[in-house]
């Protein structure tokens, strides 16, 4: 995307330095004052929008409006040679027309024109590129901080979903005269549910046996609605069990689990989830149900679908890199398998 | 007036749920006969052809199909002779399907089902019931068709939702895959488990369900006629019935002519 407004400001900037040195220049007694602004003016201007221009045209992306390497450093060199070039035979024209009856000798010479030219030229070139970098640094965090927050937020809207919330409400309401001694585990379930995901939203990591028992909660609510439609494993190795995990990062799987693949099939379905070690540096996380599996549109997931995943993927991808791995895919027989490698130490 | 009591279906797949809707409505409508409880979309369909209940309770959410989609099918494959059943929808949270309720006057149910608000729609289906005469002929093909236009209206405002993005249909023909655009395309019929895609000149077969690539299609320029038919509204040249009342679409490029099931012959009408 191009920006006018920093040209137009870079512009101002440009003119006021002619000023000054023109104004110098004067003082130092070098000359007429409106002679060395002619000069000073189209060497100035010409070398600025050189620079600029290049820049602009030479700049690999829209966030470091400078180019890299070679061209990078040819810039400001280029700009000069432009500005002395095309300036001076202006600056003289400038001086035939205004003042023939100047000699050639009271012109400025060449050699002041060009030390001045490279010392503003690199000068500002660089305050430009440092104003621009901070500005922009300032900018990435303003946005980082922002799409954190965001993240949080719609992590915690996904967790505690309208439609799961009111349909557990509604059985609450229904066994509260049925079927009181269960109606109160539920409502149990659902605290322990609410309490930690409100927890996990505000915390990065939890324990591997936190993340279970949230799940044990969400999956012991879900078997209270579905009944029989619904079983369940939970499988936690006990030497696995204190390892620090994102929060809530199995949950959404095992809601997609419950949402895309045994509610929609009518004899509901099995849902595994395991936590075991792929080798002795890599956790291996996994969500197994036996449902209806992937949908059939790639790249057209029923809403709610690839939300989930796409947050999964960038939670692993910002705090493991490249080190952690997200795999969904199809079961051979029906159904579909998450798995979630994880490094057991995080990288510096 | 209407005497004999009002018999009812009950779609719910929350065993909980569905036992606590009818049970309230035994409070609150001793009279009302709950002739079947059905846990999915399907058996609703099934069970309500079979028994031709005068009002059906159809939950969203449900294995199978949706209540919706049941409603389509139920309503489309309904005896002739007998008027449709009152419908109300029951859902937790359906914010878009909320919004598609209130603007086609259809009742729906919020759960958790409360007391006085399933009170409200009792005393109106109370008074539906009661007005309800025994009609027949031209009277009963009136009735059915305003509810029909009803809950094709319903299903517009819900399909209308969804941005339509599709141009391009990726299909598979020997080993390579044929790009056809979506504007060639006449019109688009299910059959077992494939979709039969047809342009002026070709046919082509897809798996995707036609229930997947409906919502992606342009609704003004797209019109479902059938429950396995969808047809570009600019390819069709007529529409007519044949003796037995049936409407059939002839077309400008193709010489099939196509069946429009009951729910979706409410759209052909002169202007």
């Amino acid at each position: 995307m191009f920006a006018p407004a920093p040209l137009f400001r870079h512009a101002g900037i440009t003119v006021a330095a002619c000023l000054l040195i023109a104004t110098a220049l004067t003082a130092l007694g070098q000359g007429l004052w409106d002679v060395n602004l002619a000069y000073s003016l189209a060497i100035g201007l010409i070398s600025w929008l050189s620079i600029d221009l290049l820049r602009l045209r030479w700049r690999e992306s829209d966030d470091i409006p400078w180019p890299r390497g070679m061209r990078g450093m040819a810039v400001v060199p280029l700009g000069i040679a432009a500005g002395l070039i095309l300036g001076n035979p202006l600056g003289s024209f400038y001086v035939q027309q205004l003042h023939p009856e100047l000699p050639a000798a009271a012109r400025p010479s060449l050699w002041l024109p060009l030390a001045i030219t490279m010392a503003t030229s690199i000068a500002m070139s660089w305050g430009f590129y440092v104003v621009g970098k901070s500005r922009n640094l300032q900018m990435q965090a303003e946005q980082a901080q922002r799409q954190a927050a965001e993240a949080r937020l719609s992590l915690l809207q996904a967790q505690l979903e309208p439609h799961m919330l009111f349909n557990t409400l509604a059985n609450l309401r229904v066994l509260i005269t049925t079927d009181a001694p269960r109606a109160e585990q539920m409502l149990d379930h659902l605290i322990a549910y609410l309490r930690a995901t409100l927890a996990g939203s505000r915390h990065g990591t939890h324990s591997l046996a936190s993340e279970f028992a949230l799940l044990a909660d969400y999956l012991a609510l879900m078997q209270i609605r579905m009944g029989d439609r619904l079983s369940y494993g939970l499988h936690l190795p006990a030497e696995l069990a204190e390892l620090p995990v994102p929060t809530l990062l199995l949950q959404p799987l095992v809601e997609n689990s419950i949402r895309h693949g045994l509610e929609p099939q009518l004899a509901g379905g099995h849902i595994a989830v395991q936590a075991g070690m792929l080798d002795d540096r890599h956790l291996l996380l996994s969500v197994h149900d036996n449902g209806l599996g992937l949908p059939a549109l790639p790249g057209q997931p029923p809403s709610g679908f690839g939300f989930g995943l796409q947050q999964i993927r960038e939670r692993l991808a910002s705090r493991y890199g490249s080190a952690a791995r997200f795999d969904l895919t199809a079961d051979s027989a029906g159904g579909t398998r998450a798995c979630i490698v994880l490094p057991l130490k995080s990288q510096p | 007036m209407n005497t004999s009591p009002p018999r009812a279906l009950i779609a719910e797949d929350e065993p909980l749920l569905a036992l606590a809707l009818q049970q309230l409505l035994g409070q609150l409508w001793p009279q009302l006969q709950i002739e079947a409880r059905v846990a999915d979309g399907i058996s609703a369909v099934q069970q309500a052809l079979t028994l031709l209940p005068d009002l059906l309770f159809l939950d969203i959410r449900m294995p199978g199909q949706t209540g919706l989609e049941a409603a389509a099918e139920i309503a489309d494959a309904w005896p002739e002779e007998q008027a449709l059943p009152a419908i109300v929808f029951v859902t937790a949270y359906d914010q878009c399907a909320l919004a598609a309720f209130e603007a086609c006057a259809m009742d729906y149910l919020l759960k958790p089902v409360q007391a006085a608000r399933l009170g409200q729609t009792v005393q109106r289906l109370q008074q539906w019931w009661q007005q309800r005469q025994p009609v027949q002929g031209k009277d009963l093909a009136m009735h059915n068709h305003r509810q029909l236009e009803q809950l094709l209206g319903l299903q517009q405002q819900l399909l209308g939702q969804v941005p339509a993005a599709l141009q391009i249909i990726q299909a598979s023909v020997g080993n390579q895959i044929h790009m056809v655009r979506v504007q060639d395309i006449i019109y688009l019929e299910a059959a077992d488990k494939y979709l039969r895609v047809l342009t002026a000149a070709q046919e082509y077969l897809i798996r995707t369900p036609l229930k997947d690539l409906l919502p992606q299609l342009d609704a003004s320029e797209f019109w479902q006629i059938h429950r396995g038919t969808v047809v570009r509204v600019q390819a069709i040249a007529s529409a007519q019935r044949d003796e037995s009342g049936r409407l059939g679409l002839l077309l400008r490029d193709r010489p099939e002519k196509l069946a429009v099931s009951r729910l979706y012959a409410t759209r052909f009408k002169a202007m």
